[in-house]
């Protein structure tokens, strides 16, 4: 089983491969698009800004390497910036994204007297019973840097939430697509948990 | 609820952690690497790095060191000291590290905060100040650099504001006055800087026991406490220091590995 690590100049993606790689996946990290074709599950990280990672993407043709692993069944998990493009816009930058999942990102509002970005450890709550979060106690902390955050269009496709000033949601689940805004590669041992569940997950029997 | 932070520091030199730290057990006690690795089990949420080394061809030693880390612990970490360029800031990210401090060089070149946020986005950007007491400053404290050694002209709230404005994503406020002492962080400083800034500020030097970062952390207003003294001698374990903020009533991980 192979783990393609997609490489669009989004930020470092080394401590995504080296969570992947202590984990003991055999992976790697690529900008080719036939030869993130050959993996069996895709990982898509990055940190920055997604009108740059847009762009990014499409010139490298990676978009469409994305959209074949979700239509073709295969797992894929996007993480922090990774998940927000997943959606069909981004407030940063006014730009269009994959537009995979029905929703859009938005910005913590300045006003409530949030300090942003959201840094730090947050408690996650979760699907109950979703098998990406096996061994995972409900509650549990996990890493996040972000300014933004991801609204999907119906319930449904919400992951898992966190709370900062209000309610928010923090990973999205389309079918084969799993995302999460936090870091699960900078979450300590529960956070490699969940990287160990993606490894084995199998979405069409939530195993 | 997000959490509050514990930092912890290690001062690194030609590759080894310096501050006399006092261990039972296997640990290598001059072994950055082991020794975060000690820290990450324990459950720390953050760690910082810095490098204390002389000389510049000691400087690919700490990028190894920087690259071990990364390959072993999976909560984030900075990395500062020696930093005075965006290739530098780059050497360290692209090796592993979450986030880089910039200090004295930042106050000698404050186009650097820009540059590196420009780069790498303002969440790596991390600006370290010393402050030191000063009565003849607006804010009452001055920024000081070379480890505190020499005065600058800038007040340190005003330099605080004006790294947030340039992209610093983060503050590590580091009290002169306080630093080493034990006797406890210096509150009015940190809360001064912390309510003034959007950006989190994590509280430095000072700390002897845990009531002292339950007071930075409620009175102080301070997103994170930074320690070193206090764990690497042994008096109290991340585990003892997370049960006291606890028990005080602040947000922290408590439960960081499965049973």
């Amino acid at each position: 089983m192979k783990v393609g690590v997609v490489d669009y100049d989004a930020g470092n993606l080394k401590s995504v491969q080296t969570a992947l790689a202590y984990l003991g996946a055999d992976q790697f990290v690529s900008a080719d698009p036939e030869e993130l074709l050959s993996a069996d599950r895709l990982v898509f990280p990055g940190v920055g800004d997604a009108s740059s990672a847009m762009r990014v993407l499409r010139s490298r043709g990676l978009d469409a390497v994305i959209r074949e692993f979700v239509s073709r069944g295969d797992p894929v998990l996007g993480i922090c910036l990774g998940s927000q493009i997943v959606l069909e816009r981004s407030e940063e930058g006014n730009v269009d994204c994959l537009g995979i999942v029905p929703g859009a990102s938005v910005r913590f509002p300045k006003e409530r007297g949030l300090k942003v970005p959201h840094m730090g450890w947050n408690q996650v709550s979760y699907q109950a019973g979703h098998s990406l979060f096996r061994g995972i106690p409900q509650g549990t902390s996990f890493y996040f840097v972000h300014s933004y955050y991801t609204q999907p269009l119906r319930a449904d496709l919400v992951l898992c939430e966190s709370e900062y000033g209000e309610k928010f949601c923090c990973g999205l689940i389309a079918g084969n697509l799993a995302a999460t805004q936090f870091h699960p590669e900078k979450s300590g041992e529960y956070g490699l948990k969940l990287l160990s569940n993606f490894l084995y997950w199998d979405p069409e029997r939530n195993l | 609820m997000l959490e509050k932070r514990l930092v912890v520091c290690l001062d690194v030199r030609d590759g080894k952690t310096t501050k006399g730290i006092k261990f039972q057990g296997n640990v290598d006690i001059g072994d950055p690497v082991e020794m975060a690795r000690f820290y990450y089990e324990q459950g720390v949420d953050e760690l910082v790095f810095y490098d204390i080394t002389a000389s510049s061809e000691q400087r690919g030693i700490f990028i190894d060191v920087v690259e071990r880390v990364a390959a072993h612990i999976f909560v984030p970490f900075c990395v500062g000291g020696g930093i005075g360029s965006v290739e530098d800031m780059r050497a360290v990210l692209l090796a592993g590290a979450e986030k880089v401090s910039v200090n004295s060089q930042a106050v000698l070149n404050p186009g650097i905060i820009d540059a590196g946020a420009g780069s790498f986005g303002a969440q790596c950007i991390v600006l370290g100040m010393d402050a030191a007491r000063d009565p003849a400053m607006k804010s009452g404290y001055r920024v000081v650099i070379n480890g505190g050694r020499t005065p600058t002209e800038k007040d340190a709230l005003a330099w605080a504001l004006e790294a947030e404005r340039r992209g610093a994503g983060e503050i590590v406020l580091n009290s002169i006055d306080a630093d080493g002492t034990q006797d406890g962080y210096e509150i009015p400083l940190t809360r001064m800087i912390s309510e003034a800034v959007g950006i989190p500020v994590v509280a430095s030097g000072g700390a002897g026991k845990p009531e002292h970062l339950a007071e930075v952390l409620s009175e102080g207003k301070a997103d994170a406490a930074l320690v070193a003294s206090m764990v690497h001698y042994g008096s109290y374990s991340i585990a003892d220091i997370k049960q006291q903020l606890d028990a005080a009533g602040l947000p922290v991980r408590l439960r960081y590995r499965p049973e």
